[in-house]
């Protein structure tokens, strides 16, 4: 099965999960750090032109250019909890494999492997290796044990103080009761129609079409999730 | 509990909660983030346990994993302890990587003899190393009669030269670490031609008994330079090996651990380029210097950098 979910038990007791990121989104925010690298060197390189090319100017020159090259997603990667400004845009972060924010040593080994994973252009060797194994991990990722998940902001849950309650007529099992409750708390992220045809699927029980049918079972929902 | 009642139970908390994770780094946030850790962990863990819906569970999913990213932030001030990292992890990982550093060493010597003493005897053989106009560059450049005596360059030639040696000696010593992790080949490819330039163009300056300009400059930065090239080549070996032979573990975990092993190493690296950098803007270009005082002072820094390079057994827990 495809899935991104990645679990991980944490020292709090639980598992916590979060979605890993494929080769697209990262591709992306590779790009705009591209442009924002581009724009950085662009500006100190005519900033340091008084400095004079030959001399001072142009060592300070080489020297920024090393560490853009190098050094620029290692020190946004540690500052800015693993995000570098392009993949805070795409709300993704660079995490180890316990989902603790990376630090200077991994973030180190995953950025200078990254030589490797450009070979032979454009980072084919990366793209390769992120679509062989189900964590989207880049050769640099595999070495240091670090990978890229999506820290999104989540959506807030629908307000559902509207619906009035309704017990159902016959008895559901916890996992179909969840369903009936998500199925409230998440339709709104559906189609009307969508929603009508899931609604559907329960009219043998329900015996209600259409609007009505999305409408119990929402009633349903508000029944399961305690409001009385 | 019904889920209704449990939300209410906590809003107000989870509420309090997203607004601290929006400025963690207040201490008033960072206290409240801390004490509640536990008890968001504990409504996740209840929610899954109680099958509460999909989308209560991922969100307090997704602020649980808020609040971990932040508990276990990189802290730049505690992470790198410098002074242990020079007292004992360093030599410690130096003396760890032993072997790969005999043989990145080997590697890189081998060639450089040879094509050294090629280049010594046969005044062409240079010339199927580097192309004309290289030749002729170099020997410009420690040709002993071009060089008026006493001459020195300016300030800041120098700082346009350190940050040319930053540049090019660090990149190539991070490509010859990264080279590693296509089964070592691409740093055993990096130190042969390293060495074989280093030996050709050695043995050729050699021959034209420029001697006294060529050994003077090269001896006091080399220490640090041509170590931290073995260096990196013996962490990028450690990298290729863990590939090929994992062992009892999976190719991927051997892989991981050699990742975290060769740290130490890539800092220590980055520390002596940077100090072979400034040795060899600053220090090795001075022509006014006396030679003696050059081979002295290079003498010294080769003892030393050896003997720190061999301080590292006593660590190692028995």
């Amino acid at each position: 099965m495809l899935d991104t979910a990645y679990r991980v038990e944490i020292p709090g007791g639980i598992h916590l999960e979060a979605q890993v990121v494929g080769p697209i989104p990262r591709i992306f925010a590779f790009s705009i750090d591209l442009v924002i690298r581009g724009i950085i060197l662009t500006v100190l390189s005519i900033a340091s032109i008084p400095l004079g090319a030959d001399g001072m100017g142009g060592g300070f020159f080489l020297i920024i250019l090393f560490a853009i090259e190098w050094l620029y997603p290692v020190m946004f990667e540690l500052l800015a909890r693993g995000q570098t400004p392009g993949k805070k845009l795409l709300g993704i972060a660079v995490v180890n494999d316990d989902l603790s924010p990376v630090t200077l040593g991994t973030s180190l080994v995953r950025n200078l492997l990254r030589t490797v994973d450009f070979l032979p252009l454009f980072y084919l060797t990366g793209l390769v290796s992120m679509l062989s194994n189900r964590r989207f991990q880049r050769l640099g990722d595999l070495a240091a044990g670090t990978l890229v998940i999506s820290i999104s902001k989540t959506a807030q849950a629908a307000t559902v103080d509207d619906v009035s309650p309704l017990a159902p007529a016959i008895p559901l099992s916890r996992s179909e009761q969840t369903s009936i409750v998500d199925f409230l708390r998440r339709g709104a992220q559906l189609s009307q129609p969508r929603q009508q045809e899931l609604a559907s699927i329960l009219e043998g029980t329900t015996h209600q079409k259409g609007e009505d049918g999305v409408e119990r079972l929402r009633r349903h929902g508000a029944w399961y999730l305690g409001i009385r | 509990m019904k889920q209704h009642e449990f939300e209410a139970l906590h809003q107000a908390l989870w509420q309090q909660i997203d607004t601290a994770l929006e400025k963690p780094a207040h201490v008033d946030n960072a206290e409240l983030l801390a004490e509640h850790y536990l008890s968001l962990c504990q409504h996740l863990a209840v929610a899954k346990e109680r099958m509460y819906d999909g989308a209560l569970v991922e969100r307090l999913n997704n602020r649980a994993l808020g609040l971990y990213r932040e508990l276990y932030r990189y802290r730049a001030d505690t992470r790198l302890n410098l002074y242990a990292f020079f007292r004992r992890d360093f030599p410690l990982a130096i003396y760890r990587h032993r072997f790969y550093i005999l043989v990145a060493f080997v590697v890189m010597i081998l060639p450089g003899l040879v094509s050294g003493t090629w280049t010594y005897f046969d005044e062409d053989a240079i010339y199927s190393v580097l192309d004309g106009s290289e030749v002729r560059h170099m020997e410009r450049i420690y040709d002993p009669e071009s060089r008026k005596i006493g001459r020195e360059r300016e300030a800041d030639t120098d700082i346009f030269m350190f940050g040319f040696y930053i540049k090019n000696n660090i990149s190539v010593a991070f490509r010859c670490f990264a080279g590693g992790l296509l089964l070592g080949i691409g740093t055993l490819l990096v130190l042969f031609f390293n060495g074989m330039f280093m030996g050709s163009i050695a043995g050729h300056l050699t021959r034209l008994d420029f001697v006294d300009t060529f050994y003077p400059f090269v001896i006091g930065h080399g220490s640090f330079e041509l170590t931290a090239i073995v260096f990196s080549g013996a962490a990028g070996l450690r990298l290729g090996y863990a590939i090929i032979n994992p062992g009892q573990s999976s190719r991927l975990d051997s892989l991981r651990q050699a990742g975290r092993e060769v740290v130490p190493m890539l800092y220590g690296i980055v520390l002596m380029l940077t100090i072979a950098a400034f040795l060899e803007a600053f220090w090795s270009s001075s022509s006014s210097l006396p030679i003696a005082l050059k081979y002295s002072v290079g003498a010294i820094l080769w003892s030393l950098v050896l003997w720190y390079s061999c301080s590292g057994r006593r660590h190692e827990s028995r």
